[in-house]
């Protein structure tokens, strides 16, 4: 297969065990960058010398009937969703493509996933098996290209949000899924206080719901499914129908909202879906059914961190901001001993990716 | 393989009994060897051994206390839930205790709103669709052993069910859990969100067989009860039919709620001892259930019929309301016992494959059963590829027993060689930890060792099951007799 640059699909594992090699020899650490669309993005800036791995890419096997694709880490996710589209196919986690450039090992790696993640699963989710070199350099299989398989720890899911920093991830298999026949967009006006109530409300009932957000006073509900199952939802539910809503969801997973311009830094929460914030921290996307939210600007870190805990979850710097200091919240000391000591048992001389999940990782 | 053997008076044995005391009940502890009897095994009754003591803490802080005197003291750490495992996961270390977690089974919360049920490790799985059912909710994955497994054992054994194609294993079905330390130090793993921010320990910590650490609460997802499930059963005249038409379903683009596949031998026993219309004739049935809207399964039923008709279906029936539903799946359900009246035992594998591989990997297991003279009923997760051929033999034939084993092992080379795994949703536990290397190279064991040691430096949570411990590894003082079970 050959793109638009005229990139050729190729092996480039080798040489990324060479590189890994010497980097390790001279104790000098490396950033893994695929198509680096998201270098300024979810993690910290990691000051290394770049190991570009964007060359190892193209589809390596793919079975329809499997269920199943595998690629090179460094193949675009939109080859592999172009791919899938001819045999009706998707990737469930619907993640943003970032303008052809996201690769499908930055993808796992960041573990991002788009607006149909409650239902449809996250890249962390479908993600059967990888190929990973390791901070010792050892090209290792983990997981394959089956359904189940509980054979040893679950390395493969393990790679999901490490942000590289546990290996170079160079092949993943992922589970796919037929094309939902129908898709269709609900419209409610309302606040944010109902929305949240009506999006867990009507996740909590047996429908084909597979998106619901909010913004600017307005509820989105997707249904996508067996048409028959789409249109007499609709009817239950009524709502406004929301035409070229394609464009709608694709601007949501893509972060080309009007909402996500500019350069101000970008905090993403990730609590339980049905939690209220006590304090108001101005403009706010909803997003995953309430799981998942957006908020702009210059926020006192502390006080977003004190609502993210109440509300069950989480809150990290997904843009901008100071990306010298932590991005994610902190954590204790028993959390903080597993997860180093649980980096090390892979990257014993912290050659991979140093800083860029936390400071001390 | 009976691997009772004496334990000999360890020096640590009364001390390890006097701290126990000091922190549990005298009915929280047992150490007569009879009464210890029931905890000799966990469902994969081959292999049996005895701890120093079997411990029923009831609370979290006495877990908490129990692990931390064991620590103090170097002893090897062995949790069991319900008992229901198929690997001897759950199997005793001679030289350790068993902490069995039953006693810890409360419901302790349900959210209606959010779709979550915080449980303790006790609880079983069924008692949690049961508590949720009020509120219209259920907790998906659906192993055989529903009604008695508990929820902190499928976690960790990561287990499946027939249900798994569409709704995921337990990894896809939980959002946080507790767990203590091998040091007894407690820490949350996950959130209430649907990601965290260090590394994913909850994925791996799933299904890690207890090598990782203790869970003592876990938080599941909770999905919308269906509104309605149909059940398509059709009989094939050959496997290669049966098998076709699972990718054909796979290729109308229809994700079955459940896809079960079971050949003749199996069907045969299900039937006799289920009455559930199977066709006895058939050399293959499959099961295929759609859930989801009354459209929807109406939509899908049609193609499903359809297709099965196109690829020369010999018999075709479809429930026609909840109770026939129930009859169809109470012959696959009662699979396992029903091949348990046909012969004095039975060894269950539990290989996954690749769907397009079914049939060639089918006549190689009818092979291996001429060539060791021991029968065998397949019952298959058909729509996830995960088998499970029972091979039909006599425990009381030691001959018998080795040619078992040797059939079992043969499979299992046979499902990684077409490209699979030697366990779906069973685990690796003693059972099949000699067959890792075949699956796994030296470098990717050393990876599990190493991922082992960071959470249980001195190897005393679950030792000698799941990964296989290497020789650079024998630093460790006690660890040539904790790590080998014969």
């Amino acid at each position: 297969m050959i793109d638009q640059r005229g990139t050729t699909d190729a092996d480039h594992s080798e040489a990324i065990i060479a590189a890994l090699r010497d980097a390790r020899e001279r104790q000098s650490p490396v950033y893994i960058n695929g198509g680096g669309s998201k270098r300024d993005l979810i993690g910290r800036r990691c000051d290394a010398t770049e190991l570009d791995v964007s060359a190892h890419r193209g589809i390596t096997a793919y079975h329809p009937g499997e269920l199943v694709i595998t690629a090179r880490a460094g193949t675009p996710l939109a080859e592999i969703v172009a791919t899938l589209a001819e045999q009706k196919q998707i990737l469930s986690f619907e993640p943003p493509l970032f303008g052809g450039k996201a690769t499908l090992g930055g993808t796992l790696a960041c573990n991002l996933s788009g607006p149909g993640r409650p239902w449809g699963g996250s890249i962390r989710d479908m993600v059967l098996g990888v190929q990973m070199i390791n901070g010792k350099c050892e090209r290792l299989t983990f997981g394959g290209q089956v359904m189940k398989n509980v054979a040893g720890y679950d390395v493969s899911r393990l790679q999901a949000g490490a942000l590289g920093t546990l290996g170079v991830l160079t092949e993943v298999s992922l589970k796919v899924l037929p094309r939902p026949q129908q898709t269709l967009t609900l419209r409610y006006a309302m606040p944010a206080g109902e929305a949240l109530q009506t999006m867990n409300r009507r996740a909590g009932e047996p429908k084909p719901l597979s998106g619901a957000f909010w913004l600017q006073d307005q509820l989105y509900l997707r249904l996508s499914g067996a048409a028959s199952a789409v249109e007499s939802t609709a009817l239950q539910w009524g709502g406004e129908r929301v035409d070229d809503d394609q464009a709608l969801w694709q601007g949501l997973r893509e972060m080309t909202l009007p909402f996500f311009a500019g350069s101000a830094p970008l905090w993403r929460f990730s609590v339980q879906s049905s939690a209220h914030f006590a304090a108001n921290f101005g403009p706010t996307l909803i997003d995953w059914g309430g799981a998942q939210r957006w908020v702009q600007g210059d926020q006192n870190r502390e006080q977003l961190d004190s609502a993210a805990a109440s509300a069950g979850g989480h809150v990290s710097l997904f843009r901008g901001g100071d990306r010298h200091s932590e991005v994610r919240p902190p954590l204790n000391t028993v959390e903080r001993r597993l997860q180093q000591q649980l980096k090390l048992s892979f990257d014993p001389d912290t050659i991979l990716n140093p800083g860029r999940l936390y400071s001390w990782l | 393989m009976n691997m009772t053997k004496p334990v000999s008076a360890a020096p640590l044995g009364a001390e390890l009994s006097r701290r126990l005391r000091e922190c549990l009940g005298a009915d929280c502890i047992i150490e007569e060897r009879e009464s210890q009897r029931p905890y000799e095994c966990d469902a994969l009754t081959m292999y049996r051994d005895l701890p120093v003591a079997v411990v029923l803490p009831e609370n979290v802080e006495q877990v908490q206390q129990v692990l931390q005197i064991c620590h103090a003291l170097n002893v090897p750490v062995v949790a069991r839930g319900a008992g229901t495992g198929l690997c001897a996961g759950a199997m005793p270390h001679p030289e350790g205790i068993l902490l069995g977690l039953s006693k810890l089974d409360r419901i302790l919360e349900i959210d209606p709103l959010a779709r979550t049920a915080r449980v303790q490790p006790g609880v079983s799985n069924l008692s949690i669709s049961e508590a949720a059912a009020q509120h219209g909710l259920y907790y998906a994955p659906d192993p055989s052993s529903q009604i008695a497994c508990s929820i902190g054992g499928n976690v960790s054994e990561n287990s499946g069910g027939v249900h798994c194609l569409k709704y995921g294993l337990t990894v896809h079905n939980i959002l946080a859990m507790t767990v203590q330390t091998v040091a007894g130090e407690e820490v949350r793993l996950g959130s209430l969100g649907l990601d965290s921010p260090g590394y994913d320990l909850m994925a791996v910590f799933t299904g890690s067989e207890g090598l990782l650490g203790i869970v003592t609460e876990v938080t599941v997802r909770l999905l919308p009860a269906p509104e309605i499930a149909r059940v398509v059963m059709a009989g094939f005249d050959s496997i290669d039919a049966a098998g076709d038409a699972v990718g054909a379903v796979i290729a109308a683009g229809i994700i079955p709620a459940g896809l079960e596949m079971m050949d003749r031998l199996a069907v045969q026993a299900a039937e006799d001892f289920a009455h559930a219309g199977y066709p006895r004739d058939a050399a293959a049935i499959l099961l295929c259930e759609m859930d989801g809207t009354r459209e929807e399964v109406a939509q899908h039923v049609d193609a499903v019929v359809a297709v099965f008709e196109q690829l020369g279906a010999t018999s075709l029936t479809v429930s026609d309301d909840e109770a026939h539903r129930a009859l169809l799946w109470k012959g696959r359900k009662s699979a396992f016992p029903a091949v348990g009246r046909i012969a004095p035992d039975y060894y269950c594998m539990d290989g996954t494959i690749p769907r397009g591989k079914v049939t060639e990997v089918l006549n190689e297991i009818y092979r291996l059963s001429e060539h060791y003279g021991l029968p065998v009923a397949n019952v298959f997760h058909a729509g996830d590829g995960n088998l499970h051929p029972l091979i039909l033999f006599d425990a009381s034939d030691p001959q018998q027993v080795h040619k078992a084993e040797a059939f079992g092992g043969d499979i299992l080379d046979l499902s990684v060689r077409v490209g699979g795994c030697l366990t779906g949703e069973h685990g690796v536990g003693v059972e099949k930890l000699r067959k890792m290397p075949s699956q796994f190279s030296a470098q990717e064991l050393a990876q599990f060792e190493e991922i082992k040691v960071a959470f249980d430096p001195a190897l005393n949570l679950n030792p000698g099951k799941g990964i296989p411990i290497l020789k650079r590894c024998q630093e460790y003082r006690a660890l040539p007799a904790r790590h080998q079970h014969d």
